[in-house]
């Protein structure tokens, strides 16, 4: 399988503040990839080194087919970037900017480029002051989403979005996904979009990646919540090493169990006689909790 | 108004470097004439030769204003006479910055969310650079009456440093209101100024002359502040009109304050174009559309100076006609010559120096560009660092050619004879261009520290207006470009200094470029 992004321990540094501290990145070619990691952990650096805006200070990364310093120019013709917080020219129009990013990377569709003002209800006769941060969202997504190229970088792309706007952008990812051929890297923050969208994620901390995989991968990886309601006493799941947060009061047990605790834990329980089980699988919210609060690593 | 006191403390925290910068450096220029003219005039008989001759010349009257008496006070207030339009710039500037870009940078509506009132935030501005501008005119009167000065003239001297401030801090009050953008509201507050400053030099000049016109000067501003006449006249009525003006001016800046919502202007935004034209399809059609209205805006500018300066060197070559004497005073003072020769030499070099302002202001978009994210947008595309940062430098370097070329062929075509005008504005553009290569060299090499290129131009100007008089040492004058080109038409053409400064702006630029090529965006 090929990949359209491959970064390996990528150092970046600025002046004493260590940015990004040996972060792997692989993206194959034609998925949707969440990029997921609180606020300064790097990502948007990352992205930078990436469209070669940014020399990297270790590592090694290819994009697509070449250095994405060196060859800045060639690779962006296949390529489309927006940015977490985009600003406009003043005396521009949205229409403006949108038609003059596409011919800028070589070119736009631009049937499709209408087609996406009318699913995003954007108003093309603004001026860049005037738009308020979502519209000016749009514009860039539409520039983006309009020109025909191999892979979108999209660092936090529906932060002020509306709701309904969210979902537009859901099913234009969808659609593109759909078409095959399309690498998308999307940082987010929004777990309902990542889990709807991507295949793969990885997950950066401190400017390091701590997890990467599918999103059932990473599910293993965290903790399922069980509550049961007993018929008899209950012994030995305290001892069961995995099983972590245990309560039990009035023949009710509450406890987080590890993926390769379940087992035990279940069998301990069937031994005592469950009347009710509640089993809540991994949300994403707690992979998240578990990587972004600092206490566990 | 509530809130007025701490926002005015945020202010005055905000400034403490940039405020007493330009309140102390502009206060004190006075005494550097003071001492220089001391140092130089060793008997009253030479002083007032000086005076003679210089209440005569057009050139000095138009940079500088009238020269009212032949005292020393008088003297150092005329001499001093571009510092108004300086204080008027520092404070219009001011202004702007803690009102309308506040506004534009979103963090009004922060600081108007807290207990605030809705004139608290120019009220403190304006009471910061009103305060600034007193305490730059006490520092003059203080300092002029140590130094031995009549006390009644430099108080008036005093007050007419601190009231233009003042009446441009009222032109920023109201510029403020009607764009939504600070850009604008700079732009519409120093098209004021300039305009002011024309219609004084036209006023002066044409008073050096015929007289027919002196009073265009009462239309500016900048002119009823110079009628107060300090140690002459010592008339307070312009003062009382000038002040005036300022309580007008601030009474309208808040009245259409009470019209408009916050981030809002008076002037509405027109919808534009839904599509983007043929030609808004490379970094340098870009670049035009970002460039257009600037160049627009000096070309104007130098085109009208050009008429000014051009009408003067027709009554100066008039008067020189009719008196032998003035034009025998010119010959010994400038050597080489004749009277409108040695004028348009000095015009060019005032040009010269003014439109290196442009150069840089151009040569920064590149800087500002990048800090606004928009170079991130457009190098994320297939455009390369060169040909982007190349866009912009083409209007750094071309758009002060456009300019001096309309002002010297303007000049030259109200004089009657376009060639050695001409040629001497032109003359001027390699100086131009090195200052405009140190601001790409900045931003190329030391991104952070891109706004000292200001600093360049500022050297060069204080060179230019203090530097003879304080008898420096040569190679200090020689850090100025502007002292090694062709003093066209009183000196003959030399190619060599031209082709030097060419060659170091090329290598300043070019070492930029490679600076930015090989760095961080943004950094």
């Amino acid at each position: 399988m090929t990949e359209a992004i491959a970064a390996e321990g990528l150092v970046k540094r600025f002046g004493k503040v260590t940015a990004l501290d040996g972060l792997d990145l692989r993206v194959r070619t034609g998925e949707v990839h969440g990029f997921l990691g609180p606020n300064g952990a790097g990502k948007t650096t990352a992205i930078r080194i990436l469209l070669g805006l940014m020399r990297r200070d270790g590592g090694s990364v290819r994009l697509l087919d070449g250095d994405p310093w060196a060859e800045a120019t060639r690779l962006h013709k296949r390529l489309a970037y927006v940015p977490g917080d985009v600003t406009f020219w003043p005396t521009l129009t949205g229409g403006e900017v949108i038609d003059l990013l596409g011919r800028l990377r070589g070119g736009l569709d631009p049937r499709r480029r209408d087609d996406l003002i009318e699913r995003f209800q954007l108003d093309p006769r603004k001026k860049g002051r005037t738009y308020s941060k979502g519209n000016r969202q749009k514009v860039a997504l539409i520039a983006a989403l309009a020109s025909d190229v191999e892979l979108l970088l999209l660092d936090e792309p529906t932060s002020g979005l509306d709701p309904l706007m969210e979902e537009v952008f859901r099913e234009v990812i969808q659609q593109e996904k759909s078409r095959g051929d399309r690498t998308v890297l999307l940082s987010s923050h929004i777990l309902a979009e990542v889990e709807a969208l991507c295949d793969r994620l990885t997950i950066i901390r401190d400017g390091r990646s701590v997890e990467t995989g599918t999103l059932d991968d990473l599910r293993h990886l965290t903790r399922t919540t069980i509550r049961a309601e007993l018929t008899g006493p209950i012994d030995g799941l305290g001892t069961i090493s995995g099983v972590h947060d245990l309560t039990t009061a009035d023949g009710r047990v509450a406890f987080d169990v590890d993926a390769d605790a379940l087992e035990p834990a279940l069998r301990t329980l069937v031994t005592a006689g469950v009347r009710s089980l509640v089993s809540q699988p991994p949300s994403l919210e707690e992979l998240f909790l578990r990587h972004y609060t600092g206490s566990e690593r | 108004m509530t809130g007025t006191g701490s926002l005015l403390r945020l202010i005055l925290r905000r400034d403490r470097v940039v405020l007493p910068l330009w309140v102390l450096l502009l206060g004190l220029l006075p005494q550097v004439y003071l001492a220089s003219f001391q140092s130089v005039f060793a008997t009253d008989a030479d002083r007032l030769e000086y005076a003679r001759v210089s209440a005569s010349n057009a050139g000095f009257a138009g940079l500088y204003g009238r020269l009212s008496g032949d005292s020393l006070g008088e003297l150092v207030v005329w001499r001093a006479g571009f510092v108004p339009v300086m204080i008027g710039l520092a404070a219009l500037l001011t202004v702007i910055r803690h009102t309308r870009a506040e506004e534009e940078a979103g963090r009004s509506d922060l600081i108007r969310a807290t207990v605030v009132g809705r004139w608290a935030q120019p009220a403190a501005a304006l009471l910061a650079t009103t305060l600034g501008c007193l305490v730059l005119g006490l520092i003059v009167t203080a300092s002029m009456i140590v130094a031995g000065e009549p006390a009644e003239g430099s108080v008036a001297f005093g007050a007419l440093f601190t009231l233009s401030g003042w009446l441009f801090a009222g032109v920023a009050a109201i510029a403020a209101q009607l764009t939504s953008g600070a850009r604008g509201a700079r732009m519409i507050a120093v098209l004021v100024l300039g305009v002011s400053y024309v219609l004084r030099v036209g006023g002066d000049i044409s008073a050096v002359g015929d007289g027919r016109l002196d009073w265009l000067a009462w239309l500016s501003p900048l002119g009823w502040v110079q009628k107060i006449s300090p140690y002459g006249a010592d008339d307070w009525a312009p003062a009382a009109l000038a002040l005036l003006a300022v309580v007008v001016t601030v009474a309208v800046g808040g009245h259409l304050l009470t019209r408009r919502d916050l981030a809002a202007g008076l002037l509405a935004a027109r919808p534009g174009p839904p599509r983007a034209g043929a030609g808004l399809s490379s970094p340098l059609g870009l670049a035009w559309r970002l460039h257009r209205g600037l160049l627009a805006g000096w070309v104007a500018g130098f085109a009208a100076l050009g008429l000014v300066f051009g009408g003067v060197g027709t009554s100066m070559a008039q008067i020189a006609e009719d008196s032998r004497s003035v034009s025998d005073v010119f010959n010994k003072l400038g050597g080489a010559g004749t009277v409108t020769d040695a004028y348009f030499a000095t015009t060019a070099g005032i040009c010269g120096l003014v439109v290196s302002i442009y150069a840089i202001q151009a040569a920064l978009r590149i800087r500002d560009e990048e800090q606004n994210g928009h170079a991130e947008l457009v190098l994320s595309a297939a455009v390369g660092r060169a040909s982007w940062a190349a866009g912009h430098l083409l209007f750094a370097l071309l758009g002060p050619a456009v300019a001096m070329v309309a002002e010297g062929a303007l000049a030259g075509a109200t004089f009657g004879d376009v060639g050695p005008v001409l040629a001497a504005s032109t003359a001027q553009l390699p100086a131009v261009w090195v200052l405009g290569a140190v601001a790409v060299l900045l931003i190329g090499v030391l991104p952070r520290f891109s706004a000292a290129a200001w600093g360049a131009v500022a050297v060069c100007l204080l060179l230019l207006l203090v530097g003879p008089l304080l008898e420096l040492p040569r190679w200090v004058l020689d850090a100025s470009p502007f002292t090694h080109v062709p003093q066209l038409p009183a000196a003959s053409f030399t190619a060599v200094p031209e082709i030097v400064l060419i060659l170091i702006a090329t290598a300043l630029a070019a070492a930029g470029l490679a600076g930015l090529r090989r760095r961080d965006v943004p950094a």
